[in-house]
C-alpha cells in the first residue's frame, strides 16, 4: 500500500485552475522532486497534501485512506515547511525551537537538531538578530523535531549557503534511509538520489498554458 | 492528557513570553484607559457627584475598549510569520491552542486592567462602597472579552482594516457583559445584592469558555487556507 498517493488532483485557485488530472504514488523510502515554472501550483500542491487546502476534484490517500477520513491523523505525521519561517524575534533560537519541539512532540531532541543545523552557538542569540538563512536553518529544525514520516518541503533551501544546502541534502538522505518520504520543491540544484520528478507544467488545463491572462 | 497539557502550557508560556518581552503593548492598553478615563473630568465638568454617576460605566466601557484594542495582538502576527499555519498542522488540538492564546491574552490585558482600576475609580470619584463589586465584576466579566474577541479576531484574520472590522463585529457581544457588569455596581451603590449579576457574568464564563474557542479554532482554520 502507498504511503502517499493522490489520483486525478485538480486544484483551483481564486479564478484559475491551476492544474488538473495529476497523480503519483509514494512508497516508504521515495521522495519526489516537484518542477515547473513560476505559477504552476508547486506551492499549491503541497498545501493541498499538508491538508491546508481542500482538492476542488480527486483524492488524496494516506496509507490507503483519503486523509480528509483522519486529518488529525494526517497532520500527527506530517511536517510540512512553507515559505515563512515561524522565528519570533523576542525569543530565543532556543526557545523558537523548544516551543515548536514540545507542540510537535519530541521536546528531548531541541539539542540535537540545534547542533545538526550547526546552530548550537546561537542558542542564545534572540531571533530578531539572525539572518534570513540563520532563520531558514531554525525554521528547518522543525523537521528533526516531529515524529512525522511524511516531509512537504516548499523550496526549503532558500537563502541556506552551499553548507547548508548539503546538510539539508543529508537530513532528507536519512530520512528517507529511515523509511520516511520526501516531496520536495526546488528551483535549485538539489542532490536527490533516486527520486520521481513531477514536471506540474504537463498539468496545467490547456486554457491556461500559453499564459493567457484571465 | 499531559500530552495534551503540554501543549496548553507551551502555548500560553511563549504568548506569555512574547507580552512581556513586548511591554510597550500592554502599555499602550493601560495607557489608553488611564487617558481615556481622564478626558471624562474634562468633558463631563469636574464636579464630583456626575462623576460619581457615571464612574462604573465610563469605567467598563473603557476597559471594553481596551481590551478590543489589543486583540489583533492574538493572531495577526502569528498569520504573517506562518507561525499559526504551522500551530493547524500540529498534532495538538487547535480548540486547546486558542483556549490558551485567549488565556495569555488576559493574564496580560484584562489582569493589568483590573490592577489599574482602584487608580481609575479614584480619577472619577468611584463611589468607595462600590469597589469590591466593581473588581468582581470585572474578574468576572474580562475572560469573557478576551474569549469572544478571540473568536472577532480570528474572523478578521488577514482582512484589510481588521482593527475596525473587530471592532464592529465584537462590540455588539461585549453588550451583556457591559450591562450586568454596570448594574451589579449600581444596585449595590443604591442598597440590593450584586449576586445575581455576578450570576449571569460567570454563565456568560462558562458558556464562553468551551464555545467561543471552536468558533475562534473554526475560524483560524478557514483563515491560514488563503
Amino acid at each position: 500500500m502507498a504511503r502517499l498517493s493522490a489520483t486525478s488532483l485538480t486544484c483551483l485557485r481564486g479564478p484559475r485552475l491551476v492544474f488538473e488530472g495529476l497523480g503519483f504514488s509514494l512508497n516508504a523510502g521515495d521522495a519526489l522532486l516537484l518542477t515547473g515554472p513560476n505559477g504552476s501550483g508547486k506551492s499549491s500542491l503541497l498545501r493541498l497534501l499538508a491538508g491546508l487546502l481542500s482538492p476542488l476534484d480527486g483524492q488524496i490517500m494516506a496509507n490507503g485512506h483519503p486523509i480528509s477520513d483522519d486529518i488529525e491523523g494526517h497532520r500527527a505525521t506530517t511536517a510540512y515547511l512553507g515559505h515563512l519561517d515561524p522565528v519570533k524575534s523576542t525569543l530565543t533560537v532556543q526557545e523558537n525551537a523548544r516551543f515548536w519541539a514540545t507542540l510537535l512532540g519530541l521536546p528531548d531532541r531541541v539539542d540535537v537538531a540545534l547542533a545538526t543545523l550547526n546552530l548550537t552557538d546561537l542558542a542564545a542569540l534572540s531571533g530578531r538578530v539572525l539572518s534570513s538563512g540563520q532563520r531558514r536553518r531554525l525554521s528547518l529544525t522543525r523537521l528533526l523535531l516531529s515524529p512525522a514520516d511524511l516531509w512537504l518541503l516548499d523550496e526549503p533551501t532558500v537563502g541556506l549557503d552551499t553548507n547548508a544546502v548539503a546538510t539539508v541534502e543529508q537530513m532528507v538522505a536519512d530520512h528517507r534511509a529511515r523509511g520516511g518520504v520526501v516531496i520536495l520543491s526546488t528551483h535549485v540544484e538539489f542532490q536527490l538520489p533516486g527520486a520521481k520528478t513531477l514536471d506540474l507544467g504537463d498539468y496545467t488545463p490547456a486554457a491556461f498554458r500559453s499564459e493567457a491572462p484571465v | 492528557m499531559t500530552e495534551f497539557l503540554a501543549g496548553f502550557s507551551a502555548v500560553l508560556i511563549r504568548d506569555l513570553r512574547l507580552a512581556l518581552r513586548q511591554s510597550a503593548d500592554l502599555a499602550l492598553v493601560l495607557g489608553f484607559f488611564t487617558i481615556a478615563a481622564s478626558l471624562f473630568p474634562f468633558g463631563v465638568g469636574p464636579a464630583p457627584e456626575t462623576l460619581a454617576r457615571i464612574a462604573p460605566g465610563v469605567i467598563w466601557v473603557l476597559a471594553l475598549l481596551s481590551v478590543m484594542l489589543s486583540l489583533d495582538r492574538l493572531f495577526e502576527q502569528d498569520l504573517a510569520d506562518g507561525s499559526l499555519e504551522q500551530m493547524v498542522l500540529t498534532p495538538r488540538p487547535l480548540v486547546l491552542t486558542v483556549l490558551a492564546k485567549a488565556l495569555a491574552h488576559w493574564l496580560t490585558t484584562g489582569l493589568p486592567l483590573i490592577a489599574i482600576t482602584p487608580v481609575i475609580g479614584i480619577l472619577l470619584n468611584f463611589p468607595t462602597a462600590g469597589y469590591s463589586t466593581l473588581l468582581i465584576g470585572l474578574a468576572l466579566g474580562t475572560p469573557s472579552l478576551s474569549l469572544i474577541g478571540a473568536v472577532g479576531a480570528a474572523l478578521t484574520l488577514g482582512a484589510r482594516r481588521a482593527g475596525l472590522l473587530i471592532a464592529l463585529l465584537v462590540l455588539p457581544l461585549y453588550i451583556p457583559i457591559l450591562i450586568f457588569g454596570v448594574t451589579a455596581v449600581d444596585s449595590v451603590l443604591t442598597g440590593f445584592e450584586a449576586r445575581a449579576h455576578f450570576l449571569y457574568l460567570a454563565a456568560i464564563l462558562v458558556a464562553a469558555i468551551p464555545l467561543a474557542p471552536l468558533a475562534a479554532a473554526a475560524a483560524v482554520r478557514h483563515g491560514v487556507e488563503g
